[in-house]
Order: C-alpha cells, then sequence, then structure tokens
C-alpha cells in the first residue's frame, strides 16, 4: 500500500484532498488507482502530471517501481525553459 | 504523465533497469576530456556568417509570407473578407481561422496562431497571405477586410482578477475553488503547496516582515526573429524549416494543427541565435504550411522585432504578496506567499512553478504558497528560463534580506542556518536528494566579493535561487567512421554549446581526442522522438544517451577486436582509445585503435555504431547564489551594476567555459529584468514599445565581468555527475539586485524593472515619510 500526497492543483482539483492509499507497485498502477478514487483528477492525469519517489521526481516512467514505504507525491509535470 | 487508462494493474516488470542512471565516482575521478576546454564547434560558422538561421533558408519558387494582426486588444471577429486581396495579382494563398479546423489536443495554440471568434491581444493574427514579392504581401494585408466589434480590455494581473473585470473568456471557470465559481472570470486556475502550521509557526517568530511586489512582464530578447521555411508537396509530403527549441515538438504539434500524419512532416532546425524558453512553442510554423499546402510553392514568414514583441510568447508579470517569521537567533518559523501571474490570454501563466520554487532554498517546518494563474489581454506567455521562479524568489529573497538586517544577523549566515539539504522536505513536498545549496553559500561568503568594501551609494546583495531539472525523452545516435573519427545525432537543438559537450562526453567514453567527434542536430526523420531543449535537461539527458551509445559501440569494437584475435569477446577490454587483449588466457596482441578496427569495419561486419534511446530521470535540482554590488545615482535614480558573482552547482561542468556562460548569460538577463524591461501598456491596451530602442536590454557597455565559481556537487543520478545549469542563473538576480540597490538607496525596493524614475520616486517618497 502506497500513501501518495497531492499538491498544488492536482490537489485543488481532487476536492481538497491532499493523501490517497493506492495499493501499487509502480507508477502506471498508481496512476490508475488514483483515477478510480478521484475520478474528478482524470483531465489532469491526462494532461500530465508529474511523481516524486523518495524525492527523485519522474515525468514518463509508468514501469519505475514504488518500493514499500515510500514517500511518494504527485506535483504538477515540470517544464522549462 | 499522459497514460492509458484501459491498461489498468499492468505487472510489474521489475526487469527493468531503472532509467536513472549511477554516478561512476571512480571513472569522475579519472576523467581526461570532460572537464576541458575546446574551441566550440559551430563557432566558426558563427563568426563567419556560414551559420545558417531560421530566415536563411531559401527554396526553389519561394513565397513572402505576411500575417495581418488585430490592432484592438480584445474584440469580436464578426466577419472576414479576404475577396479583394486573393485577387490581387501575385498573391497565391490567404488563410483565415477558416482553413484551421478546431483541435481539442491544442485548442490554444491554434488559437494563438490564427484568431478564431476573438482577437485576445493587440498583434493577434488574424489572416495571412503567401505573395511573389514582399510588396505584394503588405498590399494584400491592407486589401484584408476585418469587421471588428471592439471590447473592453484587461492587462493588468490583479485588475483582470476583479469582479467587474472585462472577461476574455466564457468557459474558464476558475479550478482550485472550494466550491468551485458559478461564473467565468479571468482566473484559471489556484493551487496551493507547503506543509505545518504556518499560524502557529508565525506565533514562533521574534520578527515577522510582511511586504507585496510587482514585476513587469519581460521578453526573452533573443537576438534572431521567428522564422521558418515549410515546403507542402502536392503530394501531402511536407518539410519545414526553421529556427526552434523543439522540432520534433513543432512537427507534433503541426501535423495536428493540419490534419496530416507525423511521417508526412520532416522538420529540421536551423540553427538559432537564442531561445530561452521562447522558441518551445509555435507561432508561425502551422501558418506558413498552412499557406504552402495552399499555394503549392515554399513560403517563407520571418518575424520582425515588432511582431517577435506583439506576437511571439513574454513571460508572465506578476503580483505577490510575502510573510515570514524568524527568531532573534535566525530561524525562520514559517513563510507564506501569494503569487498572482497573468500569462496572456490563455491559460498557463507559471504561477505554480513560481510559488513551488519560492521557498525552495529554505528547509521550513511551516510554509504555504498559493499560485493564481489569469489571463489577460496580452500575447500568449512562452517559457522563459525557470519559468515562474525569478519573481517569487525575488519576493521571497528580498523579504529574507530584511530579515536579516532586521534582527542583525548575516544575509549568508541567515541563509545557511535555514538551507534547504538533502533530506530536507522541500516546499513544494518531495524531500531533496543530493544537492549543493550549502556549498553555494559557503563558496559564497569565502569569496573575495563578499568581503570587499564599498564605496558611497553603493550597496551589496545576494540572493540564492532554485530549480529543479528534468530529463524527458532523448534518442541518440553515433556512427564509427572508416577514417576513425565519430559522428554523433542528437534530437536536442543546441542552443547553449550543447554539441561540444556531446563530443566530449563521447571522447571520454571512446578515449579518442575531442576534435574527432562531430555533433549534429539530426532533423525528425532521422531519429526517434526527442523532447525539446528546455528544462536544462539537455547535456544531462541527450549527453547520457551519448555516453550509452558510445559505449554500445565500444563493446561493439571489442567484439570486432576479438573476433580478429580470434580470442572471446570477454577477453577483451577497451583502455585509451583501444581494443586489448585482457586475462591470463586472452593472449598476446598488439592493441588496435578505434581507427584500426573501424577501417576494417566493412570485412568484421559492417559499419559500427552506437545507440540508445530512453526516457531520462533523476536530473537532479539546482541551487544557486549571486553577490551583486550596485551604486545608485540619488540624482536620477539610474542604477551601475559595479560587480556581479554567480556562484551555482553544476554537479560536473563538462565544458566549464559554456557552464560559465550560462551563469553569465542568466546573470546579464537578469540585470535587464530587474533594472529596466518591461511591456510598457497604454490605456488602449497596446504595447508601447515593442522595439529594442524603447524596450532596453542591457548591451556589454551596462555590465560588468561577472565572475563565476562552478560549484560541483555530483548528480547521482547521471553517471558523470551532471546537473543542469542553464536555468538556475536567471533566478536569483532579480533578489539580489533588488537587495542591492534597496541597501544602496537606503528604501526597499517593492517594484521592477527598478528603472531610474522609479528609484528616483522610491527615493523621494521615503524622504517624505522620514521627514
Amino acid at each position: 500500500m502506497v500513501q501518495v500526497t497531492l499538491s498544488g492543483t492536482i490537489q485543488q482539483a481532487a476536492g481538497g484532498i491532499s493523501s490517497l492509499e493506492i495499493e501499487a507497485k509502480n507508477i502506471r498502477q498508481l496512476l490508475n488507482g488514483v483515477e478510480k478514487q478521484c475520478p474528478d483528477l482524470k483531465p489532469e492525469l491526462e494532461k500530465g502530471i508529474a511523481v516524486a519517489i523518495n524525492g527523485t521526481i519522474y515525468r514518463d516512467d509508468w514501469f519505475q517501481p514504488i518500493p514499500e514505504d515510500s514517500e511518494v507525491f504527485l506535483i504538477p509535470r515540470l517544464a522549462g525553459g | 504523465m499522459a497514460r492509458n487508462p484501459d491498461a489498468d494493474n499492468a505487472p510489474v516488470k521489475k526487469e527493468i533497469e531503472s532509467p536513472t542512471s549511477k554516478y561512476d565516482a571512480e571513472k569522475a575521478s579519472s576523467f581526461k576530456v570532460v572537464g576541458s576546454r575546446p574551441a566550440r564547434p559551430d563557432g566558426m560558422d558563427k563568426v563567419t556568417g556560414r551559420a545558417r538561421f531560421g530566415a536563411d533558408m531559401v527554396m526553389p519558387g519561394q513565397l513572402v509570407g505576411l500575417i495581418l494582426r488585430s490592432p484592438h486588444p480584445h474584440a469580436v471577429i464578426k466577419s472576414i473578407d479576404s475577396s479583394e486581396a486573393e485577387a490581387l495579382s501575385g498573391v497565391k494563398a490567404v488563410v483565415t481561422r477558416d482553413d484551421f479546423a478546431p483541435n481539442d489536443d491544442h485548442a490554444d495554440v491554434l488559437y494563438n496562431i490564427m484568431a478564431r471568434e476573438k482577437a485576445l491581444y493587440e498583434g493577434h493574427a488574424v489572416a495571412a497571405v503567401a505573395a511573389t514579392s514582399r510588396p505584394v504581401a503588405r498590399k494584400a494585408l491592407k486589401l484584408i477586410k476585418i469587421d471588428y466589434d471592439i471590447l473592453p480590455h484587461v492587462t493588468d494581473v490583479d485588475e483582470a482578477m476583479s469582479p467587474n473585470a472585462p472577461v476574455l473568456h466564457d468557459d474558464i471557470i476558475t479550478k482550485g475553488v472550494n466550491p468551485a465559481p458559478t461564473k467565468p472570470s479571468n482566473v484559471v486556475a489556484r493551487s496551493e503547496f507547503g506543509h505545518g502550521d504556518i499560524d502557529a509557526g508565525f506565533a514562533q517568530a521574534d520578527e515577522i516582515i510582511e511586504r507585496s511586489f510587482k514585476t513587469a512582464a519581460t521578453h526573452q530578447g533573443y537576438i534572431e526573429p521567428h522564422a521558418c521555411v515549410a515546403n507542402v508537396g502536392a503530394d501531402g509530403m511536407s518539410e519545414l524549416w526553421c529556427c526552434t527549441q523543439g522540432h520534433f515538438h513543432v512537427r507534433q504539434v503541426c501535423a495536428s494543427l493540419l490534419g496530416i500524419d507525423v511521417s508526412r512532416l520532416r522538420v529540421t532546425a536551423s540553427e538559432i541565435g537564442g531561445g530561452f524558453g521562447g522558441k518551445t512553442t509555435v507561432f508561425i510554423e502551422p501558418v506558413a504550411l498552412a499557406l504552402s499546402r495552399k499555394a503549392g510553392r515554399p513560403v517563407k514568414i520571418a518575424m520582425t522585432r515588432d511582431e517577435v514583441f506583439k506576437a511571439s510568447g513574454p513571460t508572465a508579470s506578476s503580483s505577490m504578496n510575502v510573510k515570514i517569521g524568524v527568531t532573534k537567533d535566525g530561524r525562520i518559523t514559517a513563510g507564506y506567499g501569494e503569487f498572482r501571474y497573468q500569462g496572456g490570454a490563455f491559460a498557463g501563466a507559471p504561477a505554480d512553478f513560481g510559488a513551488m520554487s519560492a521557498f525552495a532554498c529554505y528547509a521550513l517546518d511551516n510554509v504555504k504558497t498559493e499560485a493564481y494563474d489569469v489571463v489577460t489581454n496580452r500575447p500568449k506567455g512562452a517559457a522563459y528560463r525557470a519559468p515562474g521562479a525569478p519573481m517569487s524568489v525575488y519576493a521571497v529573497e528580498s523579504v529574507v534580506d530584511e530579515l536579516a538586517a532586521r534582527i542583525g544577523m548575516d544575509p549568508i549566515d541567515l541563509r545557511l542556518k535555514n538551507a534547504a539539504k538533502e533530506g530536507a522536505r522541500s516546499s513544494y513536498g518531495p524531500k531533496f536528494g543530493s544537492c549543493g545549496l550549502v556549498e553555494t553559500l559557503e563558496a559564497a561568503k569565502a569569496h573575495p566579493h563578499y568581503s570587499a568594501s564599498l564605496g558611497p551609494n553603493q550597496g551589496r546583495g545576494i540572493a540564492s535561487g532554485f530549480w529543479f531539472n528534468f530529463g524527458g525523452e532523448t534518442c541518440s545516435n553515433l556512427n564509427i567512421n572508416a577514417d576513425g573519427t565519430v559522428t554523433i545525432a542528437v534530437g536536442t537543438p543546441d542552443i547553449g554549446g550543447s554539441r561540444a559537450s556531446m563530443c566530449i562526453m563521447a571522447a571520454e567514453e571512446l578515449g579518442i581526442p575531442y576534435d574527432k567527434v562531430r555533433a549534429i542536430v539530426a532533423d525528425t526523420s532521422a531519429l526517434g522522438y526527442n523532447d525539446t531543449t528546455e528544462g536544462s535537461r539537455v547535456t544531462f539527458s541527450s549527453g547520457m544517451a551519448v555516453i550509452k551509445a558510445s559505449q554500445q559501440a565500444v563493446t561493439e569494437m571489442c567484439k570486432r577486436a576479438a573476433m580478429m584475435w580470434d580470442i572471446p569477446a570477454e577477453a577483451v577490454t577497451w583502455e585509451d582509445g583501444c581494443a586489448k587483449p585482457s586475462g591470463p588466457n586472452a593472449g598476446d596482441f598488439e592493441p588496435l585503435s578505434l581507427a584500426e578496427i573501424a577501417a576494417t569495419a566493412g570485412k568484421t561486419g559492417g559499419p559500427i555504431a552506437g545507440h540508445h534511446e530512453y526516457n531520462a530521470d533523476g536530473a537532479g535540482v539546482s541551487f544557486g547564489t549571486h553577490i551583486v554590488d550596485t551604486e545608485v545615482d540619488p540624482e536620477t535614480g539610474k542604477v551601475d551594476i559595479i560587480r556581479y558573482t554567480v556562484i551555482q552547482d553544476a554537479g560536473k561542468a563538462i565544458h566549464p567555459d559554456y557552464v560559465e556562460g550560462q551563469f553569465q548569460g542568466g546573470a546579464a538577463q537578469g540585470i535587464g529584468w530587474a533594472l529596466n524591461e518591461e511591456y510598457i501598456y497604454g490605456d488602449d491596451g497596446k504595447l508601447q514599445n515593442a522595439g529594442f530602442l524603447d524596450y532596453r536590454m542591457p548591451v556589454a557597455s551596462d555590465l560588468p565581468m561577472i565572475d563565476t565559481v562552478i560549484v560541483e556537487v555530483p548528480n547521482p543520478g547521471h553517471p558523470y555527475g551532471v546537473r543542469g545549469v542553464g536555468e538556475t542563473g536567471i533566478v536569483p538576480p532579480l533578489a539580489a539586485i533588488a537587495n542591492g540597490v534597496s541597501a544602496a538607496a537606503g528604501v526597499r525596493m517593492t517594484e521592477l524593472p527598478m528603472s531610474p524614475p522609479r528609484v528616483l520616486k522610491a527615493i523621494d517618497d521615503a524622504k517624505v515619510a522620514a521627514e
């Protein structure tokens, strides 16, 4: 079970929910679980977000494993100039 | 992270290697080429005029494309009559909104490149023509009749947020507000970051300072205007030559907007005369393609400088409130910030990045930031180096500076006491990995600049800054040529010297001299998809792809040597650019050099190449600290930058000259942003200074030599320890300069730019207040 913290626009889009518990072993399973628990997040998820696992930020990596007891955040998808 | 929702609960592929590479400390201790400063490979082309930029391409039968732009900041387009223009001799095509089908995937981009129901800012494209000559094209533009219904406009972010503001879009209902509003407004979204209890934190503080700040919109100021040549053949096969930071992105968006297959559009990135984020999107490219398709001939469009200012993508202007509490011994107990950014006529102002990075330099128990993304009747903003961060960091670092003075503490010591470090929770959520803020602060404190004496009317400012960095989709090829030279093909346009860095990394891995390696930026038909050159990602991610491709080629060359020696491939090692037998049973053979193996490649299995494609992660954050001395003329308010030092963590500087160039460039742009640059709008909603005479960018004579210190705290996610360096350098300057000017002028400067009239007014107001 992964405890995932929602932040920024993602938290607002989830109606203010700040964290979820999801059964997931990789990012893809995590995102699917998030969408099931918070259908309102579907547009945000489809638009693209980033996932931080133990401090490392992943933009597009569905099969990145999520180790047990990881600290996981959903944050806005990073961009740059 | 777009994904397929149908693919639920896919099995974990544990065998998939983590895309995050590991830092190789042993290799890093014995670099032979990395860290050297060879001449830049594109230098000769650029100084001799041989380099071909966006406007330099000429195709046979090429037409001139010009764009008609709205003179109104906000108006309904009731009708467009282009019949007279189309009838003009020499006009080969006219396109309007009717030539672009609605597109859900890129709706705002489509609306921006060609206005639909309304013109949303002065300069918004409303029609375009392709003609046999520029005079004919200009005449044709005058013959296009647009019937406008002029609407009230708004260009200021705070005014745009007021309940009575003219509303740009009927379908914008503010996201992130509970309960959801029932009426449309100009506020696209509110977002919030942070942790802890800021009320409790402020209750612990001995001193609290709360201030409001404003910054003006600025332009990236690249020297080369946007330019492209499009050629759509009768069979639908299309070519596009353009100056861009991301030709693969250009291909994706243009193909979508024109309704053609990606495979039928080949995009070549020209040499680029600066981008800084402003060339990460499309403006004229889809229009040129649409004109070419209609005319059946190639079409070139090159923006004028006036168009660049009015119709490309400047950065956001901002209005901000920041409140910070601190104990007498310098512990920051709480930080709060509200950041309101306008990003032009469409959603996407980088307010959330501003809110995420505002307090990133500090390890705080209690922090909260709120961000508002607001639309106004201005051109659609684009990325500009560390989008959103310089403004919010200006506000936070200004208050931190003031608090340091209030409690009588050295401003570096205050920052060191609260500095973000490995394991600390960032203000935007995740904990930091390895990072080098403390090292930059310590280097700043030890630098002679920090202890140098100041003269009359001079003040010293210091500020730190942060940027996230990221990797992204990347694909590179490496070919071993028959003569022993090497050619690298990358898909990331070189805007800051990346070709040199790629050559250095390949030379390091292959064990050959730098001048034996050449890197090119391949077109979209030659490589798999590459994300845009942005996010300080290229030396990190394309570099890692080149390293992996080099290693693949080395493996193959060892195999070829083993075949010639008739020994197992495992018994061959690669050392100093040669294959060598290794181990007790390998035999005694003379080493075979890369050139020798390449010369016989045709007889040992064919060409030798390396290739790597991946999605890079583990980019590693970057922090920097700037020191600046300013002198303020109390009679005129003019500010001179007397001395400037940039100290930044690069992880590992592959080519130190280019790293220093990035540091210096960030400081130079920041000096312009802090002191003079601003989009000035009149009451009529029109831009008043769309040219370099009135939009005052710093030139060489305005600037001192900008000193640099490269701090190297290796990024554990890169084999050489590389961190991106392109963006962090623009983050601290606004605050550092404002702190310096505030110290010199004796009054806190809370609005940018600190132009002479604004500084003079602040000084005069302070005198009146003191009396």
